[in-house]
């Protein structure tokens, strides 16, 4: 909210300046987001007299002025405006000035060869209006050589955020009160006019809506006559941002940025019957004063009459029965609304205005009737006319509150030490009432103190927060415990491992173009797609990492990268066949382009390659815990993978841990990717947590006595056979002898039947305590030929 | 290579020793000129093989007189060693020789490109978040974590704001689709719905950081639709907003390693925290960026609203299950981008979502930089 110095000096009597003000509201919770001094824009802006105006030799629309500035020395000034004229009074900006509009420093020069000394000023030009048909006039009386700033009274602007729950602070009066409280000069109490009654009320109103109008006071003034609000007030208007209409409207402005009461004003004459506040009929229409229509439902409060509605209750007014100039009898509402029910209709009709921002936070209670008085009187004194009594339908929401406090609390919530004497002092000073019980009677306005805590705020806010000490939280006792979960420990290691292992942590967007999402989703109902995205681009959550990272590279390819080699640790979001909610911990990995650059020694660039994906997926699996030794290298990684170079790993035939491999030409296409790309995505919720036992020993280091053994075998297999079986096969011969079987050796061509490769193993046999016998590698031998050729691998010869 | 020459002179076999002696002296001198092992062998079958005269000249020790043999003994041991260690020394020589040419073609010209693996960064936001564990671990707080997309009533009513509150509005909420009877699930706009889920899970006391993903609808320059933040809860008996002020000063300072962090506290409004506070951190700018550090009353000095705070609200804490009157406590939550931003001189937050591999490089953080409060939890350039 905005609003000048000068209308606060109406309610504050106070010494301090601008800025002391603003730190003060600060201090208690007012947050002053700028200052807009026009002085200080205006410094160097002088009221002049044109003495003389005469053509310019050189150029048609030119004048040459001789202006008095005061100085007693005549300045010469070229100017082009066409009301320039002699005698005239105005605003010279002399050299040095700074034009406010444009931002240039005026100087000294000379304009086709005639010197001028400045620059008469245009309403635009001082940023006072969007005039600029001419230079500003100044009544004959207006002083010259006298400052404009001062002439014409500016005064600083502050621009305050008022927090949602201090609605009482959204007139200038309660921020008044407030700086008044914590010291900064003294309040002035509002005179509320006593309004004579000079004609009976002479029309209907009433509420049929008691829940979301309790309260509907009204009353009418007869021959006004309705013009420009005077100067005074359309200066402090424009000051807050709030453009002038006509006096009877600006006066319902004034009244609500003075006191934070909206309240509205209709034109008599264009209303036929009683004005009755009740819930609008579905689909109901009203045109509003933005020139909007608006259709209406029955959860909403409307002020009708007979014939149609004239307005959406707290929110905005009909243009049907708006005041006009013409207007010569108002009726003026002042009502109380409940505030969820305008929120409610504001949301639904997306329709904000200042009312509405003050009727759902709350309005004060208590100001019908006064509201009511003070907003007659302006009209009366800026319009004339004559008052009728004041009608009342139905009473505002009960207004007594007494919260009981213990102002002990003040330091043990508020961590602040206050006497209890400035404590009754600054809760009196905010017209909380005090009985010598610590009953404290909340102002009605207040609708934000609930209960003690709120109380120990408004004590500790204009005490002051810098007086709270910083005081120690107690350490616990004992000894430090892991303070991450065992996944949050899992995730640290992976991030860092997979960062040592090469790849780049990056973060993308949770949220997916719905293509994009659609590609890398089981199904489309297991997709959570945004009913208000900010863009189609980020549209779904994204049920897979890899499609983010992919767009990634994809970026970084078109920036001209050889390859990218990115991570990303983070949830996959699925929508289970229940509807229910799953966020997966997950790590995606998207290798894409060239591995290795060319080099002279490695030759041309090499690209990466589906094993790249599978090395790092196993490493990374097997630092998340998971049993390695035991996976599985099988099945269908998903339509996104190339068929013939992706796999699962998996534990037993359901458990996914991981799926890797290249990509499908498909994927690559939909993602506008040249070069090959591998993937993998490790799913953190399927690996299985590790028992821990609690101790960190290790079991004892027991080397073998004896050396290992290795003997190599060849086997002609099928060509489809994979070779993970065959491993598994031979591993698995002799459970206790042979401690590891390992392929060297793929081989398919010369010397090898079709249909048939040779699978070359490399098999490591431990001795225990005595060395093998020839008989007893003879048997594993046996063994491990028989294993294979189970699987229909024969020993090569 | 000392030589030493032994010349009898007064001998009955004076001849025959002289004729040995130039037989050594000869083998000494083509030990000198040979240029190949096989040379160095030939001389030494050529003496001391089976065949050699030296090997001759041994045997005729057998035949001698005591008193010759006391004579001739030590002058013939004394050829023996001298053209065995000549060998020795010659042929060590030669292949000293071959070893040298052999590593002078093995030259490399080492100022060609050593290739190394890449090197791979962690993201500022992980790296801060792993900061900001590492910090709270020492005040006691532990991590906790929860749903991103969340539901109406731990996103806003449990926090104090119900459906009608005004406060909601200024969330710009992500919703998904009406899912009838009202429900509706969210994207969660801050973290503190896992203040509430942790509180009914854990009751109090209790001391949580939540860091992680929020969501609100809103891209500009400075604010993403997506970001990061880090939530932080204490309840337990008698913590009031010195303690809040304490925690807040004492995280800073860690996480900024600097002594002169100084706070400004202003009221504010929170539906969820009563009193709430709005905390300032003074700050300078140095080199067209925003150091913070100092008082922002100082000279050169401003202040930046760097978070939001206060003490848990009572009907939060009912809401959550917790037992108001003998449980109290405070909340803060800040944002981890804008940390990062603020330590490390970041000036583009939609940079942190772009992955692009130069800015990963160039703000990523080594594996190694595991922060740790011996070694610091800041990490260097």
């Amino acid at each position: 909210m905005k609003f000048s110095a000068e209308w606060l000096g109406d309610h504050l009597t106070t010494d301090a300046d601008a800025q002391d003000i603003a730190d003060a509201l600060n201090r208690i919770g007012h947050e002053v987001e700028g200052i807009d001094d026009p002085a200080q824009r205006l410094a160097g802006f002088k009221v002049a007299r044109v003495l003389t105006a005469e053509r310019h030799p050189d150029a048609d629309k030119l004048q040459v002025l001789t202006v008095d500035a005061g100085d007693g020395t005549p300045l010469q000034v070229v100017c082009g405006a066409p009301n320039a004229r002699a005698g005239m009074t105005g605003v010279l900006g002399l050299p040095g000035a700074v034009v406010p509009a444009s931002g240039m420093t005026l100087k000294k020069s000379a304009i086709r060869g005639v010197e001028s000394n400045g620059m008469m000023c245009s309403v635009r030009e001082l940023e006072l209006g969007d005039e600029h048909d001419g230079i500003i006039e100044l009544p004959a009386d207006a002083p010259v050589g006298a400052a404009f700033a001062s002439y014409a009274a500016t005064s600083p602007v502050f621009d305050v955020a008022i927090t949602p729950n201090r609605p009482d602070c959204m007139g200038v009066y309660g921020i008044a009160r407030d700086l008044a409280a914590a010291g900064v000069g003294m309040l002035r109490q509002v005179e509320v006019p006593d309004i004579a009654a000079r004609h009976e009320w002479s029309h209907g109103i009433c509420t049929d809506d008691q829940e979301g109008c309790p309260a509907f006071y009204a009353r009418i003034v007869r021959g006004i006559r309705n013009g420009a609000s005077p100067e005074w007030m359309q200066r402090r208007l424009l000051a807050a941002g709030q453009r002038p209409i006509n006096a009877v409207v600006d006066a319902t402005n004034y009244l609500m940025l003075a006191f934070g009461r909206p309240a509205h004003a209709y034109d008599l004459a264009k209303l036929s019957g009683p004005l009755v506040a009740r819930r609008a009929r579905n689909g109901e229409e009203i045109v509003a004063l933005n020139g909007k229509t608006y259709t209406l439902d029955d959860t909403m409060t409307v002020i009708a009459d007979d014939a149609m509605v004239h307005d959406i209750a707290g929110i905005m007014g009909g243009e049907h029965s708006g005041v006009s100039e013409e207007t010569t009898d108002v009726l003026l509402e002042i009502a109380y609304f409940d505030p969820a029910r305008i929120g409610v209709t504001g949301r639904k009709l997306g329709l904000s205005s200042d009312a509405r921002t003050r009727f759902e936070r709350g309005v004060d209670p208590a100001f019908l009737e006064d509201g009511l008085a003070i907003l007659t009187d302006l009209i009366l004194r800026t319009c004339g006319g004559e008052a009728s009594e004041v009608a009342r339908a139905g009473a505002p929401p009960a207004q007594s509150r007494v919260v009981p406090f213990d102002p002990t609390l003040t330091a043990r919530l508020g961590g602040v030490e206050v006497a209890q004497e400035e404590q009754r002092r600054i809760l009196t000073a905010l017209d909380f009432h005090v009985n010598a019980d610590w009953n404290v009677s909340v102002p009605p306005r207040r609708h934000d103190i609930e209960g003690a805590a709120d109380l120990v705020e408004e004590v500790v806010r204009i005490h002051g927060l810098d007086a709270v000490a910083s005081v120690p939280l107690p350490r616990h006792a004992g000894i430090a415990r892991p303070t991450a979960t065992a996944l949050q420990i899992t995730e640290r290691r992976l991030r860092r491992a997979a960062a040592a292992r090469g790849l780049n942590e990056a973060v993308t967007w949770s949220f997916l173009p719905q293509p994009d999402a659609r590609h890398f989703a089981a199904t489309d109902e297991a997709l959570w797609v945004l009913d208000n995205p900010i863009s189609e681009d980020m549209k779904a959550m994204r049920p897979s990492l890899i499609p983010g990272l992919l767009a990634a590279a994809k970026r970084n390819a078109d920036r001209g990268a050889s390859g990218s080699r990115l991570f990303e640790l983070g949830r996959r979001y699925i929508r289970t066949a229940d509807g229910a909610m799953e966020e997966r911990p997950t790590l995606g990995i998207v290798l894409a382009g060239e591995k290795t650059v060319r080099g002279w020694r490695n030759g041309k660039a090499a690209m990466f390659h589906p094993f790249d994906a599978k090395a790092h997926a196993l490493a990374l699996l097997e630092l998340a815990g998971a049993p390695v030794a035991n996976l599985q290298v099988a099945g269908d990684a998903g339509s996104q993978f190339h068929p013939g170079q992706s796999a699962t790993l998996r534990l037993g035939p359901k458990n996914i841990l991981a799926r890797f491999g290249a990509l499908h030409p498909a994927t690559l296409k939909a993602f506008d990717i040249a070069a090959p790309v591998m993937a993998a995505e490790i799913y953190l919720d399927a690996v299985p947590g590790k028992k821990a036992n609690g101790d960190f020993a290790r079991p004892p280091f027991a080397p073998p006595i004896l050396q290992a053994v290795t003997r190599d075998f060849a086997f002609i297999v099928p060509a489809d056979l994979p070779a993970g079986d065959l491993q598994r096969a031979v591993r698995g011969a002799d459970r206790k002898l042979i401690v590891e079987a390992r392929i060297f050796d793929v081989f398919a061509g010369q010397g090898v039947p079709d249909g048939r490769k040779s699978l070359a193993v490399e098999v490591t046999l431990q001795p225990g305590e005595k060395s093998f016998t020839e008989a007893e590698l003879k048997a594993v031998s046996d063994r491990i030929v028989a294993a294979a050729a189970k699987l229909g691998g024969e020993l090569r010869s | 290579m000392e030589r030493r020459f032994f010349f009898a002179r007064n001998s009955s076999s004076g001849l025959a020793m002289t004729q040995n002696e130039q037989k050594l002296t000869d083998a000494l001198e083509r030990l000198q000129r040979a240029e190949d092992p096989a040379q160095v062998e030939a001389i030494r079958i050529e003496a001391l093989g089976k065949q050699g005269w030296l090997s001759a000249l041994m045997k005729t020790l057998g035949s001698m007189s005591p008193e010759e043999r006391t004579r001739e003994a030590p002058r013939i041991q004394e050829m023996r060693a001298t053209i065995a260690s000549a060998i020795d020394e010659r042929k060590a020589a030669l292949e000293a020789a071959a070893l040298e040419r052999r590593l002078q073609t093995e030259r490399l010209d080492l100022t060609l490109p050593a290739s190394d693996g890449p090197r791979g960064t962690v993201h500022p936001v992980s790296q801060v978040m792993d900061e900001l564990a590492e910090i709270f671990a020492d005040l006691g707080f532990a991590v906790a974590t929860g749903p991103e997309i969340e539901d109406d009533w731990h996103n806003f009513t449990a926090l104090n704001m119900a459906e009608t509150h005004p406060a909601r509005a200024m969330h710009d909420t992500f919703y998904f689709p009406d899912e009838g009877a009202g429900k509706r699930m969210l994207l969660r706009t801050h973290t503190s719905p896992v203040q509430i889920r942790s509180m009914m899970q854990n009751g109090a006391p209790i001391r949580i950081i939540a860091p992680g993903r929020v969501y609100r609808s809103d891209s500009d320059a400075t604010h993403t639709p997506m970001f990061h933040q880090v939530e932080g809860l204490v309840i337990d008996r008698g913590i009031h907003l010195g303690h809040l002020k304490w925690t807040l000063e004492t995280f800073l300072k860690a996480f900024f390693e600097r002594d002169d962090i100084v706070l400004r506290l202003r009221p504010s409004y929170f539906p969820f925290t009563e009193p709430s506070v709005e905390v300032d951190v003074g700050y300078s700018h140095q080199s067209g960026r925003r150091v913070v550090g100092g008082s922002g009353d100082a000279e050169g000095h401003d202040w930046m609203e760097l978070l939001g705070s206060g003490m848990v609200n009572r009907r939060v804490l009912e809401f959550a299950g917790v037992d108001p009157d003998e449980y109290q406590g405070f909340a803060f939550g800040v944002g981890v981008d804008r940390l990062a931003m603020l330590k490390y001189g970041m000036n583009d937050l939609r940079a942190f979502f772009d992955g692009d591999n130069r800015w990963l490089q160039h703000y990523g953080f080594s594996a190694f930089d595991q922060p740790t409060l011996s070694a610091g939890v800041g990490a260097r350039p």
